[in-house]
């Protein structure tokens, strides 16, 4: 995916109203589409707003709202360029309808890239469209024309017309010509770069059901679908007949795994007249399990393999720079470290759910999902019916964090209320959502760095042991026509893996989903003897993207491991970082060794290691980083930086640890450049807040054990999400604005800051953290 | 069985298994569906309700326990967004999701009921009943602090004017019981 809108040609395409006003559209050409199709390329829409004969100016927000902020900040651009006051925006969620709005999906930091320029254009193209209206109606030139709030003015005759009584008019002309748009200058921006906030804030305040877990129908059923504990697992047998004698069950079926494609869903459904008669009736249910071969996997096993694993020659070498061998001999010094992490659960506060009802031979689904288009995919494979008969509504979600990119809730709802022809909600509880996760992969990484005399780092290997898919998903009754669900690709979608237990290829091996690593993930191309190494072990538990899918666990790795080596070199950590990036790099072509179609990666495309230099810099200056020396014993700064989701973030920490090992994050101070323009400020500054605490919990307290192929967590007690007095009280969000297209924020905040706390706790006490989360080593928040 | 349930001052009689927690006769039965599940174990707070005026998981309250005592729901904070914690979380835009800021915000309306002038630490004790996974606790503490300034604001405007000025921080605990 192109990650600017540099390459794409837009079309603006304008219609009458009904009843008056007018509508107006872009639509986004993709260049290379364009090429390779002979000239026959689909024009995409990207945008939709109306203007009403009142001057109120009705945006669709077409994307999934995960509490990004994407519903607020894709109508601001429109609202500014065709200069109108925000208070005459009305914002109206857009259904599922990619033939009407494209692409409507919320994943990969892609909204800002993708939509900054159409956006803009949508907005100017109106705006020039109804001065084009107002010039012939006054009869004068357009250029005598302004416009302000929502106005059209003609300063010289003291005359105006409101846009709303120019619409129909402006309907009737032909739409403009992109490249004759005169976009706005960043400093006439009246609402752009200015803090707004979230469109449904006074909705969430009031408590008005936006959520998809807030939907009811008429005559609705509520249920309950009790999964296979090991992952892939199907029913042996189940006491169906007794639990469907018990107070307000109405129906319950056993469901094999085939029925339903896409996920591990086999199990018994309990549908009942309420939420509380079916968890009560699913209590008494008793079922036998044909648990199949992800019994055996289990995370004590799948360390102590990695640990062997590492002592033999790698499965794969994925990048090899320089000579590693002769580096190590020639280094001053040599250090070698072993670091883990583990599987995570996504856990939105919003638990898994899906509304359904089918009738005359079509089905209307509520859900909250990060890829509407790939659900009803699913939907219609699972239920055997055409996506057309599918309606999909889009619902505000209670956190995404990658969990609602996989849609599996969503055809068990519509299997249901086929099956039954009433309208049915499905809520999992909290247990169902941590026991059948897609779940952040864990990794292993073994690390052996050196560093010459003058303290330069000349020598770098690390061998990856990481996981490939034990077993074929079950196969869907029909041939699968899904695009590749977000950033990686749902369960079925890998190629045929080994079986289960044998040694893996040496190449070619499918990475198990988010478990992968690409070819240039830093530091590759920055150390002249360089080599990037890969094992594999089958794994049978379902992984998938988590909020900065590869880079939330890889960042800890390597930014740990470069701060041991920066101690080794005798370095400022810092200055160490800086030095690195003034390495002239590698070029960003597969390196010599490199196997062929070396997977993953892609992340690392683009990347400029002035950009990094200039947020390092910056972070140094904020956080008075010259000062670390001076704190008191039992108090450090730690710095980490990651690039990823195209955006540049370094942070810096301060801790204090006691000597219990109780750690107290005193101050975060973030600098990111996400290029230009901060869009909405207010909304970026969260994303920021909210990478931090997320990270900061997995540093110290998440995990998701594996053990006889079942997650051992089943709730909050045991999954402790952060809380208030654990959050740091002072978090900055700092920006290093630079001459580059604006970029995503959901996720490129997160990574850094798990090394940046490790790496200040290691300046506080000099203890390096190795493993996640470090509250198995006896830490704790103070 | 039948309860009688005083929620947001209206009272009305529900037919529900005395073992149902009140989070889901307040959803599924009375349809006010401001209040939120979350875990279902009283670990997230995504449900807090007032009882009696006090912060309650309402997934941990059986509806036996919540008949004819006053229960006050976001719902009921105010006709009209003007609790003044509901315009601290627009003006210092709280949200992310929002999911969880029904029960953040009525954890924080019976702490602010008891405590209006409410200190940083007092807040991490009384706010640690709720998650937000979305990490927006920076904002909600501040959205407390604003809260307590804005109610001082106008308890002072209605001592000016000597109406019958409220005593307490919200004159919405006045939850009328039973007709």
């Amino acid at each position: 995916m192109s990650p600017v809108a540099m390459d794409r040609r837009s079309f603006l395409r304008v219609s009458a109203l009904a009843g008056g006003g007018m509508v107006i559209a872009a639509y986004m050409d993709p260049v290379a589409a364009f090429q390779g199709r002979g000239g026959q390329a689909p024009l995409v829409p990207n945008a939709f707003i109306t203007i009403a004969p009142d001057g109120i100016v009705t945006i669709i927000g077409k994307n999934p709202e995960i509490g990004q902020g994407v519903k607020t900040m894709l109508p601001l651009i429109i609202a500014d360029e065709l200069d109108v006051d925000w208070k005459d925006v009305r914002i109206m969620q857009g259904d599922l309808d990619t033939a009407k709005y494209g692409g409507q999906s919320a994943g990969g930091s892609t909204a800002t890239p993708s939509n900054w320029t159409p956006m803009r254009q949508v907005g100017a193209g109106a705006r020039a469209q109804l001065m084009a209206a107002a010039a012939a109606r006054w009869n004068v030139p357009v250029t005598e024309l302004t416009t302000a709030s929502g106005r059209v003015n003609h300063a010289s005759s003291k005359r105006s017309f409101g846009y709303g009584e120019l619409a129909t008019e402006a309907a009737k002309l032909p739409a403009p010509d992109v490249a004759t748009l005169t976009l706005k200058d960043p400093k006439d921006y009246k609402i752009i770069g200015k803090p707004l906030g979230g469109v449904d804030n006074p909705s969430i305040v009031t408590g008005k059901p936006l959520y998809g877990i807030d939907v009811t129908r008429p005559g609705m059923l509520h249920a309950t679908w009790q999964r296979c504990p090991v992952f892939g697992g199907k029913v042996g047998s189940a006491n169906i007949d007794e639990i469907k004698t018990l107070p307000g069950v109405k129906h319950v079926f056993i469901v094999d795994p085939a029925v339903v494609g896409g996920g591990p869903v086999g199990g018994v459904a309990i549908v009942a007249d309420s939420f509380w008669a079916a968890q009560k009736a699913r209590q008494a249910l008793k079922v036998t399990w044909d648990e199949g071969p992800t019994a055996s996997n289990s995370m004590t096993e799948f360390a102590k393999r990695a640990v062997a694993l590492s002592k033999e020659a790698p499965h794969r070498t994925l990048r090899a720079d320089g000579d590693v061998n002769a580096g190590f001999s020639g280094a001053a010094k040599v250090v070698e470290a072993a670091y883990t992490y583990p599987f995570l659960n996504h856990a939105p506060l919003e638990p898994m759910n899906a509304t359904a009802e089918f009738k005359d031979g079509k089905l209307d689904m509520w859900i909250g999902s990060q890829t509407p288009a790939s659900a009803r995919t699913a939907i219609a494979r699972a239920l055997q019916m055409q996506e057309t008969d599918i309606n999909i509504h889009m619902v505000r979600m209670g956190g995404g964090f990658g969990r609602r990119l996989y849609n599996d809730y969503a055809p068990e709802a519509g299997y249901l209320a086929k099956q039954l022809g009433v309208p049915v909600k499905l809520v999992w509880t909290r247990e169902d959502d941590m026991h059948n996760d897609l779940y952040r992969p864990a990794g292993f990484h073994f690390f052996k760095g050196g560093v010459d005399a003058q303290g330069k780092l000349v020598a770098w290997r690390g061998h990856f042991v990481t996981f490939t898919p034990q077993q074929a998903p079950a196969a869907p009754p029909q041939p699968a026509t899904a695009a590749a669900v977000g950033a990686t690709p749902p369960p079925g979608a890998t190629p045929p893996p080994p079986p289960a237990g044998a040694a893996p290829p040496a190449q070619n091996t499918p990475f198990s989903p988010s478990a992968n690593v690409g070819a240039t993930e830093f530091l590759a191309r920055f150390v002249p003897n360089f080599a990037l190494d890969l094992s594999f072990m089958p794994l049978g538990v379902p992984t998938g993207a988590h909020r900065a899918p590869g880079s939330n666990a890889l960042a800890f790795v390597m930014q740990s491991f470069t701060d041991e080596m920066a101690h080794a070199a005798g370095k400022d950590p810092l200055q160490f970082r800086i030095d690195l990036l003034n390495v002239p790099p590698i070029a960003m072509t597969a390196a010599p060794g490199a196997a062929p179609n070396a997977g993953g990666g892609g992340q690392q495309q683009g990347f400029d290691p002035a950009r990094m230099r200039g947020v390092l810099e910056m972070v140094r200056d904020v956080s008075g980083w010259a000062g670390r020396t001076k704190l008191p014993a039992g108090t450090g700064m730690g710095v980490a930086f990651h690039f990823s989701h195209s955006g540049y973030f370094a942070q810096v920490a301060r801790v204090r640890v006691d000597a219990n090992k109780r750690v107290r994050v005193e101050k975060v101070w973030s600098v990111g450049d996400v290029g230009r323009q901060i869009i909405n400020p207010s909304n970026a500054e969260s994303q920021v807040h909210s990478a931090v605490i997320d990270g900061l919990g997995q540093l110290m307290s998440l995990e998701i054990g594996i053990e006889g192929g079942k997650a051992v967590q089943g709730n909050f007690q045991q999954y402790p999400l952060m809380r208030m007095r654990q959050a740091p009280p002072e978090i900055e969000a700092h920006w290093k604005i630079t001459d580059n297209n604006p970029t995503g924020l959901g996720e490129p905040a997160l990574p850094p800051i798990l090394p940046t706390v490790a790496n200040a706790i290691f300046a506080a006490t000099g203890q390096r953290l190795r493993s996640l989360p470090i509250g198995k080593l006896g830490y704790s928040w103070m | 069985m039948p309860f009688a349930l005083n929620v947001n001052g209206k009272t009305t009689t529900v037919d529900v298994p005395d073992d149902t927690p009140l989070l889901w006769v307040l959803r599924d039965v009375l349809d006010l569906k401001g209040t939120k599940f979350g875990c279902g174990v009283g670990q997230c707070g995504a449900c807090t309700v007032h009882l009696r005026g006090r912060a309650v998981r309402s997934c941990q309250v059986l509806v036996s326990a919540a008949a004819n005592a006053p229960i006050v729901t976001i719902e009921g904070l105010s006709a009209d967004a003007s609790h003044p914690l509901q315009k601290a979380w627009q003006e210092l835009d709280v949200p992310e999701c929002g999911y969880c800021q029904a029960g953040q915000i009525m954890s924080a309306a019976a702490l602010l009921a008891n405590n209006p002038d409410v200190s940083s630490s007092d807040i991490d004790a009384a706010m640690n009943t709720n998650i937000c996974r979305c990490g927006t606790y920076v904002r909600i503490k501040k959205g407390i602090m604003r809260a307590a300034q804005l109610n001082k604001a106008r308890l002072a405007e209605a001592a000016k004017s000597k109406d019958d000025a409220p005593k307490k921080f919200i004159p919405l605990e006045k939850v009328e019981v039973t007709r």
